[in-house]
């Protein structure tokens, strides 16, 4: 049995149950609203795990599901962008979000990650710690600001309202994911020119790491087909 | 496969040979407080280093090296001068594909002397090559001391200055902020558009007009800083005779003898080198005198530059091919006084890996 998992609920689970149906594969919650189970028809041998979007990186790596739907910067998140563990099998159009860094729009002397690192070196140098960005992205951001040379700045850990951290003097700049800009300009963020950290979007994901029987690669075989995938290798 | 004893063994080798030079026995703690190590190394050492949170004491790191604690034992009772040695497991995480280990032995020696610092870089690296006799191991030795002394003594604003001396240890960013220095690459649009935008008004005005005013960043900082951009941009590109000299450092290898007299040729036109390379070349006849050919020992000018510590002097590392670094170590005067609030005094020491010594001497027939 191929075990597919795909987020519990929301936008995210309704996008990918209508791109599975646009390909002959029904998926569907059953039970009660409350009960995360869920049935595939369409196809024999494939089965249908309900799970919270944040959870399927960790569950694709351990190999406890075959298959996956999930956005590109939770797997960046939760494995690297370089993960082994995990193979792109397809974008699927949907999920668009952009990590970004932004910073007060007072900052009128900050417009690129250049000038967000030259105001952390005098950040740290005037309040004696170094320039707070809040996030709850930490490895992405990281990984981000080290190759463009950014130092003297710390992350904080902010697992919702971010954009309101710098209001609250908790956090100096923040990094985010933003669909729209209006919650930064109400929160009086403004985004650097050159601050998108990633660019993501659902992705239909195989595990490497999945116990795949001879019986769950004919079955592949027959899904990737229908899904217009490559057999993941 | 070297075994665990074998290597456990090795490193008392190393660490008897290193108390029999001198040096006082040293512990310190696997736990070590993350915050100090951030504060130091910057968010990046998260990638490098095992974080873990105690309900207690905060957000702890597993020992990634012993510099910093030694220092700071140092620096807090230590006899001056003094010598330390030291036996014990550091932790690095290690990329997916390098096959590196991710716990390995240390076996450290490390010297804070005040007299005679060159006596001291040729003590240290004499005794780690003694030590490591009959490896076939590669030396290269290094000075960052001579880069930083070359880019203080640049004709520019002290702006530019720190701004290159900060980003000494990351030579991506070190290189494109000299390449804009120097006029070899065009202003970035984002910094164009910046200075344009700054044209339109007072900068307090600007922050007036751009909205509400959140975060701790004044906006005397931020006038400070706007101002600073404006005259930077009218300040003129470091002379292409300098900037030609710093690139040529930058990029000097050559065996230490030819490397001296390569920098003494220059010292007329870059004249601030000119004590860095005096220094330069007491540490060359210090390891002279200790028996070390500088004719044929190997010095890169930028030897050291992308290692996790804080070298500001001479480096060194000990080579073998497809292995990480054997032995590596340097100066880090600048650390000590980082750590110790105020006091200051200069330092030298590197390490050895216990486990390498004993697999390359296992591979020996």
């Amino acid at each position: 049995m191929i075990r597919i998992g795909v987020p519990s609920k929301g936008r995210l689970m309704q996008d990918t149950f209508d791109w599975f149906g646009a390909r002959g594969l029904t998926m569907r919650r059953t039970g009660n609203d409350r009960e995360y189970a869920g049935a595939v028809e369409g196809i024999e041998g494939v089965g249908l795990v309900l799970l919270s979007a944040g959870e399927i990186p960790r569950e694709l790596a351990a190999g406890r599901i075959h298959l996956g739907v999930t956005g590109s910067d939770l797997v960046g998140e939760h494995l690297g962008l370089d993960a082994d563990e995990v193979q792109e099998l397809k974008r699927l159009g949907f999920g668009h979000a952009d990590l970004i860094l932004a910073v007060p729009s007072v900052w009128i002397d900050v417009e690129t990650v250049d000038d967000l690192d030259a105001a952390a070196a005098g950040f740290r140098a005037a309040h004696g710690h170094r320039l707070r960005i809040a996030t709850k992205y930490h490895r992405l951001v990281r990984d981000f600001l080290q190759a463009q040379g950014v130092a003297d700045y710390q992350l904080v850990d902010s697992q919702g309202a971010t954009e309101g951290t710098v209001k609250n003097g908790t956090a100096e700049a923040i990094a985010d994911i933003t669909s729209s800009g209006e919650t930064l300009r109400a929160n009086h963020l403004r985004i650097l020119s050159d601050g998108l950290i990633h660019s993501s979007e659902a992705v239909l994901w195989a595990s490497r790491v999945a116990d795949w029987t001879p019986e769950d690669r004919a079955v592949m075989a027959r899904l990737a087909g229908m899904l217009g995938v490559p057999v993941p290798g | 496969m070297t075994t665990k004893a074998a290597i456990r063994a090795e490193g008392e080798r190393l660490l008897a040979a290193f108390v029999q030079a001198g040096a006082v026995p040293v512990e310190t703690d696997l736990l070590q407080p993350a915050e100090t190590l951030l504060d130091l190394y910057g968010e990046d050492i998260r990638a490098r280093a095992y974080v873990t949170d105690d309900p207690v004491r905060g957000e702890m790191m597993l020992r990634p090296d012993f510099t910093v604690p030694v220092v700071q034992a140092h620096m807090a009772h230590g006899a001056d001068p003094a010598r330390y040695a030291y036996l014990g497991e550091v932790f690095r995480k290690q990329d997916r594909k390098s096959g590196r280990a991710s716990e390995y032995l240390q076996a450290g020696y490390e010297v804070f002397d005040r007299n005679a610092p060159e006596v001291a870089d040729a003590e240290v690296f004499a005794l780690f090559r003694d030590l490591l006799a009959g490896l076939n191991l590669r030396p290269v030795t290094g000075d960052i001391g001579i880069l930083m002394a070359a880019v203080r003594g640049l004709e520019t604003s002290d702006r530019r200055k720190a701004a290159l001396l900060r980003h000494v240890w990351r030579p991506a960013k070190f290189k494109s902020l000299l390449d804009r220095f120097a006029g070899r690459a065009p202003v970035p649009g984002g910094r164009l558009r910046l200075l344009d935008r700054l044209k339109a008004g007072s900068p307090l005005q600007l922050i007036e007009e751009a909205g509400t005013f959140v975060g701790l960043r004044s906006p005397e900082e931020i006038v400070a800083r706007a101002d600073g951009l404006v005259a930077d941009a009218e300040a003129p590109p470091i002379k292409a005779m300098e900037a030609a000299l710093l690139y040529d450092l930058l990029s000097l290898e050559s065996p230490a003898a030819h490397a001296l007299a390569h920098l003494r040729g220059i010292t007329p036109m870059l004249p601030a080198i000119g004590p860095a390379v005096d220094r330069f070349a007491a540490r060359l006849d210090a390891l002279a005198a200790k028996g070390v050919d500088v004719a044929t020992l190997a010095f890169e000018a930028s030897h050291g530059r992308t290692a996790l510590e804080y070298y500001d002097g001479f480096v060194f590392s000990f080579l073998a091919d497809g292995m990480p670094p054997v032995a590596s170590g340097g100066r880090y005067d600048a650390l000590t006084a980082v750590l110790g609030a105020g006091a200051f005094i200069p330092a030298v020491g590197g390490v050895i890996r216990p486990e390498l010594v004993a697999r390359l001497k296992g591979a020996k027939p």
